[in-house]
């Protein structure tokens, strides 16, 4: 008896948690700040710079909505997360939104009862191996040695990899990104498997970084995006049509260098005036100021720019756009219309 | 006569030690040469420790103190082994401080080297007894420094320490002891609870003065692992003492509360304790109230360091003759008076190795809370690796990390020896 009316009371406060955080657009507003729940560091996603600064291509969603939702990019608080408390973060309302290299799942969309409000970066499994190995395809890593993250769903994409070809493999486990690193130079193993943006970023960090290479195989989905609770529509609108703001304007040509010129007058292009404000009630409609794509686009520019300069061929990670690309150009990124 | 052949009429004078047995060679000879095997462990050791540390040496001394990358490191060192500075000379600041605000650093370091004053004259008994009063005013000024804020609020906090007292003073002669206590406990809760936060906010708006407020987001660092070990080792001591006593009682409900606490946290790991702070409480708590992240830490971190300080006292009073209690018996004192006159000051004695090493150990776990996504120096390793132009620096971060917490725990352990040193009294 006690324990169902303890089990009520924890019931009540769930639901009543569940009601009162409905309206997180007004409770930003109202408190003026967003929070943003990011990962506590991945290489050109999310890190701290010299000054203490968040930066990244997970941390430029987090400004992009702050700016939209605030007029303010620096109205974050980033709340850095682990893969451990990520989740009941975001479910119990310490964070408004996650924008942590997270993939999209069933059981996480479904069960877990979030919104994947969309794709940030497609990234998948692949292999790195040392050049001395002489393999130029995952296909023949028959008895290799694997240094492989426990516990991650990259061991399980493993497992299933080599049982379908028929290979053997000699898994070595290891805890952190940093220990791969360690282990793979030190010559563990063959081979150090994990996200290819990560396998990109280790790499790069390699004093002879030419003698290492990436397999052309990628063996998994990871499809990356930010995600906010469920059962709160109004925000996660805002969230989803700010990133597809950041993707459209690149497909439409709008970048950080004329997006001001761009937003002064409605020019001959319906689509941009909607999109930047001059023309139609989009903003209104998501409870924003008519400006707000224009403010999101302010902070560093649309989708490409972004990730040029964190992750992109020209920084150190060097990572090529691929299926990231505009549709229009052979990728995946596809925003649907603002209209 | 002339059968004496000689007579000595004059003292000879003190000859030095033989060479061999005297001065640096004699040392030598009777420490480390003194039998054949100890002259094989003495040469295979002396071996070993010269060849870590011509290892080590090249590595550590190395001219990258001002590169801005690692890749800048590998230019400098061009193919040669070496570690990368330059990683510790950009990072050094937020390694020590997180991302607190830098033009407020002197806060936290004027935090600190109080926090030195205010602990001297509990340590030293040769200092003047006078500044144990700031050492009473120092757990209510180190968390407005810290935070900022309003000055009146930890004002107000420390006025319901007051009540407590006057309501104990002038309650007992009318209501009697019990009720007395009661009273002094209820008294200022009930004023923390619901008055201490508006009052002190009418005063602020009268008088404001205030230091700038810093979110405990900012808090990170060594600074961090330092404010949670100091106040966790600060509370759990006491909180310690009456659990201990409390599970030495008759009274059957006192007993079975301190043993339910103590044995309940006892057998849950730390690590389980951080993720309740973090993430269950978060759930159960109603929706809107922003408890902050570091207070659910420290809470959490105090009552585990208190179970095991308990245990560690209730050996010191179990140590104790029994001798000791009735001698305190026969002397009419009452139970507060023999326990603070007599048993205590023994028993804490008796428990001091047991005392600090229960500090270290909580000072060394406050790095768990990393795993719950707080910024303490191994989680800003992460961050920090995270920048492209230090991703791949592993042993340096580590190193410098771990040279800070040798620092600390060495010198608190140097700390309990002079301790029992001092408070030797000869019993063995």
């Amino acid at each position: 008896m006690k324990k169902t009316v303890f089990v009520g009371a924890l019931a009540v406060a769930g639901l009543s948690a569940g009601i009162a955080a409905a309206d997180t657009l007004a409770d930003v507003q109202a408190r003026g700040k967003l929070n943003c729940g990011v990962a506590t560091g991945v290489p050109g996603f999310a890190y701290t710079d010299a000054n203490g600064d968040w930066q990244g291509f997970d941390v430029a969603v987090c400004r992009a909505v702050a700016a939209a939702v605030l007029s303010d990019p620096t109205a974050v608080e980033f709340v850095p997360t682990t893969g451990k408390t990520r989740f009941t973060a975001l479910a119990s309302g310490e964070i408004d939104m996650l924008a942590r290299n997270t993939t999209w799942t069933f059981s996480r969309d479904v069960d877990l009862k979030f919104d994947f409000i969309g794709i940030n970066y497609y990234d998948g499994q692949g292999f790195m191996v040392s050049k001395e190995l002489g393999v130029s395809s995952a296909k023949e890593l028959d008895g290799a040695t694997v240094c492989i993250q426990t516990g991650t769903t990259t061991e399980l994409n493993l497992a299933d990899f080599f049982r379908i070809n028929n290979l053997s493999y000699e898994p070595v486990p290891i805890e952190t990104n940093a220990e791969a690193q360690q282990q793979y130079l030190a010559g563990a193993c063959d081979v150090y498997t994990t996200d290819a943006s990560g396998l990109a970023a280790t790499r790069a960090s390699f004093e002879d970084a030419a003698n290492h290479v990436i397999l052309p195989e990628i063996i998994s989905k990871e499809p990356l995006g930010p995600l906010v609770r469920h059962g709160d529509n109004e925000w996660g609108d805002v969230v989803r049509w700010t990133l597809n703001a950041l993707i459209a304007a690149e497909e439409l040509g709008v970048t950080s260098a004329n997006v001001a010129e761009l937003a002064s007058a409605a020019g001959n292009n319906p689509e941009i005036n909607r999109l930047l404000g001059t023309e139609g009630t989009l903003g209104e409609m998501l409870g924003l100021d008519a400006d707000w794509a224009v403010k999101a686009l302010s902070v560093s520019g649309n989708y490409g720019e972004v990730f040029e300069k964190n992750i992109g061929e020209t920084t150190p990670i060097g990572l090529a756009r691929g299926l990231n690309a505009q549709w229009t150009s052979g990728g995946l990124l596809y925003s649907p219309p603002f209209r | 006569m002339t059968d004496i052949k000689f007579v000595r009429d004059a003292m000879v004078e003190e000859q030095e030690p033989p060479a061999a047995t005297a001065g640096f060679v004699g040392w030598i000879r009777g420490n480390l040469f003194s039998s054949t095997l100890n002259a094989i462990l003495t040469i295979l050791s002396g071996g070993f420790i010269l060849f870590v540390i011509s290892a080590l040496l090249p590595w550590i001394i190395s001219p990258t103190w001002n590169a801005g990358s690692l890749r800048e490191c590998h230019e400098i060192l061009a193919g040669h082994e070496g570690a990368c500075w330059g990683v510790i000379r950009e990072r050094w600041l937020q390694l020590l401080f997180g991302f607190y605000p830098s033009e407020l650093y002197w806060r936290v370091v004027l935090d600190f080297v109080l926090l030195i004053v205010a602990v001297a004259p509990v340590l030293f008994t040769g200092l003047p007894r006078k500044m144990l009063a700031f050492s009473a005013i120092y757990p209510f000024l180190m968390p407005w420094l810290l935070w900022g804020g309003t000055v009146w609020l930890p004002i107000a906090v420390a006025f319901g320490f007051v009540l407590g007292f006057l309501a104990h003073r002038f309650a007992k002669p009318i209501i009697g002891g019990l009720g007395g206590a009661i009273l002094a406990f209820l008294v200022p809760v009930v004023w923390w609870l619901f008055l201490a936060g508006p009052v002190s906010g009418g005063l602020a708006s009268v008088l404001p003065l205030a230091l700038e407020t810093v979110e405990s987001r900012n808090f990170g660092g060594f600074m961090l692992s330092i404010t949670i070990g100091v106040v966790a080792i600060a509370i759990s001591l006491p909180i310690g003492i009456v659990l201990a006593l409390g599970r030495q009682s008759d009274l059957l409900i006192v007993r079975s509360l301190s043993v339910g606490f103590i044995e309940f946290i006892r057998g849950v790991p730390l690590i389980t304790l951080l993720f309740v702070a973090s993430t269950l409480l978060n759930i159960f708590m109603p929706p809107g109230t922003d408890f902050d992240i570091i207070m659910r830490v420290i809470i959490m971190v105090t009552l585990f360091a208190s179970a095991y300080m308990a245990e560690v006292i209730r050996g010191g009073l179990a140590a104790l003759p029994k001798g000791q209690y009735e001698a305190a018996d026969a002397l009419g004192l009452n139970f507060w008076m023999s326990q603070r006159l007599i048993i205590m000051p023994q028993a804490l004695k008796i428990s001091i190795p047991g005392i600090v090493s229960t500090f270290i150990g909580v000072f060394k776990d406050t790095t768990l809370v990393s795993i719950i996504g707080l910024l303490d120096p191994i989680g800003l390793s992460t961050t920090i690796r995270a920048d492209q132009n230090w991703n791949g620096i592993v042993w340096e971060l580590y190193g410098f990390i771990g040279l800070l917490f040798f620092i600390f725990c060495f010198s608190m352990s140097r700390y309990s020896m002079f301790l029992e040193r001092k408070l030797q009294t000869g019993h063995r």
